[in-house]
């Protein structure tokens, strides 16, 4: 953008004030909500800074500092003025920060006069005492007020000052918020690489950081955002600038180190963090096989959890000595070929009924054949064969020629084996995009009538990337029944097919790094549907935030974290064609001539 | 359009073949198991069901009205939830996932209303006003929840590919069922008691007060909705943005508009619904409008997506064979523990209807560009 088309600065008191009043209700009911949810209360306990700082409270102070920054983030439009930033922005954003607080202060009024317990169950002393800070109720109404405004305030400002102190102090506060939440793994890891000198360092005795760990924080995060940005972003530059076998040399390379770090790095780790990373990679794998089914073929398979289902239970029936019907008690690497053929079964036998429905029928059909599978799994009838509601137990742990014995009580193993079958979808996720299967998936996905006009079969495309998918996600399974070493109907349920649905979603549909990031991020930090992550605290509200994180993803960020490139332009067609046309890239507004559109070779 | 192409086509592939079985198989078993009960219901002793199920017994006729009638009663409710689906399906083109979520929190808010009512008194003293302030109470609550949803969720993604508000929905109705899991408390929740004349039966049809309450309900707001959509200007403004947005924007009418009192006509009959749920099964938990709410989105479907009349056709189907399908067409044919598998009959109905005749019983009503 050039300095041309920056208009000259407003004055502070020359507002949208629709647009600020409506984000000062948005942030009071914000407020409202996250407080009601009992959030402050139940996370409390969780202390960021030893003395100052909970995780109770931040949950509420991040929210006027983000909207009183968004209240005055204007969209800069290709060839369109921006306005000088000013005053106005701080003063917008303390009147955000004014409703909101006065909100909040209502609530507090109300919390200490009225009694809306019987319908609201976190309405108690409790709540009253954390949202005044155990002071009287006007001292804490009158704190939350002038919190609340500074931040909203501080929020403007943040779009005033240069960019360089802006991504300083937004690192420094996600770096502190990040290095608290992962405390408990922290603690973990530091024992192993014998560094537990830093870490009692920078962590208290009863949790959080101390301040010299602030400290610490802080400096390494503005010390990035100054000097290591650049330097990562010179790298990328000069990797991007590789060509042919020199870019594939760094290719293996990075690879190379990559699966390094994944052997190596377990050997460090305690049993929790082994732990983790276990259930993270079983996530993963299920998040790749869904990945090729949504985001490469654009099949929305809602009844997912259905392969993971027969994965778990073929296992369990081939390995257990107590599995009711007929128990072989075979292997487990000899249960897993058997697993293959099984899933390959299943996802010809749910893929082909619903392979010609439209694709929102589809999503309900096959979460509907989830579900079928699952209650028949349960009822009585079938119950010969699965054991019915009380399921199968005394499964075996995976013997690995006879190296070793994969089981829930030896978490690393599982990583490994986990690591294993991840690499191997990884490795086929990646050759088979490049494939003309996958060239046909997105076809598929981009415009079915079209890609069949083309010459694709879009019946039989289809049908593989349901089986492709079913074989990934019963793996998963099988790992999963080794691991934990039963199997229960309740394992299986449509919340675990949604879950790995925002996995997917939040980390970029059809890419697979992005698949990493949201299966790390949602499973390990957050949380898997039935399995703890590393912040447990969190672990009654985790469903709420996947609704709300799915909801926000799809508006505001429809490609993921870690967008796949084609696939984002899909979504933006609309905002790419306008650019280009604005660029004068597009001579008339038929939008023939799109140069913008043709990648350079 | 890609199916009349198809059809033409000379060749059957392997994947016809298996949905040609599929339809043939399934349409046996429903015929097989249908004649085995009728067989036991002449004669339990009878050869034909004894090779079928080992174990059979007649039904009394007593045991067969009441199923019926609960079938019925249940049906209607899945009815007027799918009025909802298929008038949004219509002028959208996408399924609103959370819409059975807005009639969860009709039957909350009845809940919550009806418990507070009983606390002061009124609803023994005056039931039938306590009732209806339960009802304007929670239908002015899942109105506001189906507009307010529509506002934030669905308006911003307008014209997207049709599949992103579908996934945004799954996303909403999360976040709702979470809501009310954390703000109101996990678990089941009870309704006050019902006074005796709805608990007992009604003299000369012998039918629970609550279930003909029910079922009268449902019919009069369907009613209620045939006459809006049918009769007045906003139903004709509805019908027309349903056929094609454009030209309707282009004849005066306010697209936005529109489809807010749709979704609120929607979110009304669901909270209807609700109330009626609470009153037939007396209590409510965060879970309530998830299956409802796939039924219902079934019913719609199998009565013919877009088609009003037929989302109500739907669901009594749909209800009817929910409840009857266990007893008549499983238990004759041997399956054990058959009631369990109630809420599996209901998505193979959805399925085998799909299978069979995927525009729906009645016939679907969609625009142009939404027949794919």
């Amino acid at each position: 953008m050039s300095e041309s088309l920056v208009s000259p600065p407003r004055s502070a008191f020359d507002q949208d004030w629709r647009k600020v009043v409506r984000f000062g209700l948005i942030l009071a009911a914000a407020l409202l909500f996250v407080s009601l949810t009992d959030m402050p209360d139940k996370l409390d306990r969780k202390i960021v800074i030893e003395q100052y700082l909970s995780m109770g409270y931040l949950v509420l102070l991040w929210l006027p500092l983000a909207l009183g920054g968004l209240v005055t983030r204007e969209v800069v439009l290709e060839g369109m003025a921006s306005h000088a930033k000013g005053a106005r922005e701080v003063v917008a954003g303390a009147a955000v920060g004014l409703i909101g607080g006065l909100g909040l202060s209502g609530l507090i009024w109300l919390l200490d006069t009225r009694d809306l317990s019987d319908p609201l169950v976190n309405w108690n002393d409790d709540l009253l005492e954390i949202l005044t800070f155990g002071q009287s109720v006007g001292t804490g109404a009158l704190y939350w007020v002038l919190i609340s405004v500074s931040l909203g305030a501080m929020g403007g400002l943040a779009q005033v000052v240069p960019a360089a102190v802006r991504r300083s102090v937004m690192a420094s506060i996600v770096a502190v918020i990040l290095v608290a939440a992962l405390e408990a793994a922290l603690d973990d890891i530091s024992e192993g690489f014998r560094l537990e000198w830093l870490f009692d360092l920078m962590f208290a005795k009863r949790g959080g950081l101390t301040v010299a760990g602030v400290v610490i924080v802080i400096v390494v995060a503005v010390g990035y955002s100054l000097i290591g940005r650049i330097k990562t972003a010179e790298v990328k530059e000069r990797y991007d600038a590789l060509k042919g076998a020199e870019r594939q040399k760094a290719n293996t390379g990075l690879l190379l180190l990559t699966a390094a770090a994944v052997v190596i790095l377990p050997m460090f780790l305690g049993k929790l963090t082994n732990e983790l990373l276990a259930n993270v990679g079983l996530f993963l794998l299920l998040a790749l096989g869904l990945n090729i089914v949504v985001g490469l073929a654009g099949i929305l398979d809602l009844g997912y959890v259905a392969f993971f289902a027969v994965g778990g239970y073929t296992t369990a029936i081939l390995t257990s000595p107590s599995s009711p019907a007929f128990s072989p008690e075979l292997p487990w690497i000899v249960a897993v070929i058997i697993v293959v053929f099984m899933a390959c079964i299943a996802g010809l036998f749910i893929g082909a009924p619903v392979i010609r429905m439209r694709g929102d029928y589809l999503a309900i059909v096959t979460l509907g054949f989830g579900e079928i599978i699952r209650l028949t799994v349960r009822s009585d009838w079938a119950s010969g064969l699965t054991g019915g509601a009380q399921g199968i137990t005394s499964i075996p742990g995976a013997q690995i020629f006879g190296l070793t014995e994969v089981r829930g009580i030896n978490p690393q193993a599982v990583f490994y084996l986990v690591a294993f079958f991840c690499a191997i979808a990884i490795y086929m996720s990646w050759r088979l995009e490049r494939s003309r299967l996958g060239r046909a998936w997105m076809a598929v996905r981009e415009d079915e009538s079209v890609a069949e006009a083309m010459g694709v079969n879009t019946v039989n495309v289809k049908l593989m990337a349901f089986v492709v998918g079913a074989i990934l996600a019963a793996f998963s399974g099988a790992i999963f029944a080794a691991k934990v070493g039963s199997v229960f109907e309740t394992s299986f349920k449509v919340l675990v097919s949604i879950v790995i649905l925002v996995v997917v979603i939040v980390g970029g549909m059809g890419r697979i790094a992005g698949v990493i990031a949201g299966a790390v991020v949602l499973i390990g930090v957050l949380g898997g549907p039935n399995q703890p992550g590393l912040l447990a605290e969190f672990s009654e509200f985790k469903l709420l935030i996947y609704g709300a994180l799915l909801v926000w993803m799809m508006l505001k960020r429809p490609e993921g974290l870690v967008p796949n490139a084609r696939r984002s332009r899909e979504l933006h067609q609309d905002e790419f064609l306008q650019d280009a046309w604005l660029k004068g890239e597009i001579d008339d507004d038929d939008g023939s001539t799109v140069e913008g559109e043709v990648a350079p070779a | 359009m890609t199916t009349t192409l198809r059809s033409r086509a000379a060749s059957k592939t392997g994947v016809d073949w298996f949905l040609t079985f599929l339809r043939v198989a399934l349409s046996t078993l429903v015929i097989v198991g249908l004649a085995a009960f009728i067989g036991q219901q002449i004669d339990p002793d009878n050869f034909f069901a004894r090779t079928v199920n080992e174990d059979a017994t007649r039904l009394s006729w007593e045991a067969l009205k009441d199923l019926v009638i609960s079938g019925l009663s249940q049906g209607s409710m899945y009815g007027l939830i799918a009025l909802g689906y298929s008038m949004v399906y219509g002028v959208l083109g996408f399924i609103n996932f959370a819409h059975g979520e807005v009639f969860m929190v009709g039957a909350m808010t009845g809940m919550i209303t009806s418990t507070k009512l009983a606390e002061g008194g009124l609803w023994e003293s005056n039931f039938i006003l306590a009732i209806l302030i339960a009802v304007v109470v929670s239908v002015l609550c899942s109105t506001a929840t189906a507009v307010i949803m529509e506002r934030i969720a669905y308006r911003p993604l307008r014209g997207a590919p049709r599949l992103i508000p579908l996934i945004t929905s799954i996303g909403v109705s999360f976040f709702i069922q979470n809501t009310s899991a954390v703000l109101l408390g996990p678990g089941a929740k009870n309704y006050p008691r019902l006074p005796d004349w709805l608990r007992d039966d009604v003299p000369v049809l012998g039918i629970e007060g609550k279930k003909v309450v029910v079922l009268v309900v449902a019919a009069i707001s369907m009613g209620a909705l045939w006459y809006l959509v049918e009769r007045t200007k906003t139903g004709k403004a509805m019908r027309a943005v349903a056929e094609d947005k454009e030209i309707a924007s282009l004849m005066g009418i306010d697209v936005d508009r529109t489809i807010v009192t749709t979704f609120a006509v929607g979110g009304a009959m669901a909270g209807v619904a609700g109330i009626l749920w609470g009153i037939l099964f007396g209590s409510v938990t965060e879970f309530t409008g998830f299956l409802p709410g796939i039924k219902a989105f079934s019913a719609a479907v199998v009565g013919g997506i877009g088609n009003l009349g037929g989302a109500m056709a739907g669901g009594l189907t749909l209800g009817s064979s929910e409840s009857l399908a266990p007893q008549l067409v499983l238990e004759p044919l041997g399956v054990t523990g058959h009631t369990q598998l109630k809420d599996a009959v209901a998505f193979l109905v959805l399925i085998f209807v799909l299978l069979v005749k995927p525009t729906g019983l009645f016939g679907e009503r969609l625009s142009s560009e939404d027949r794919a």
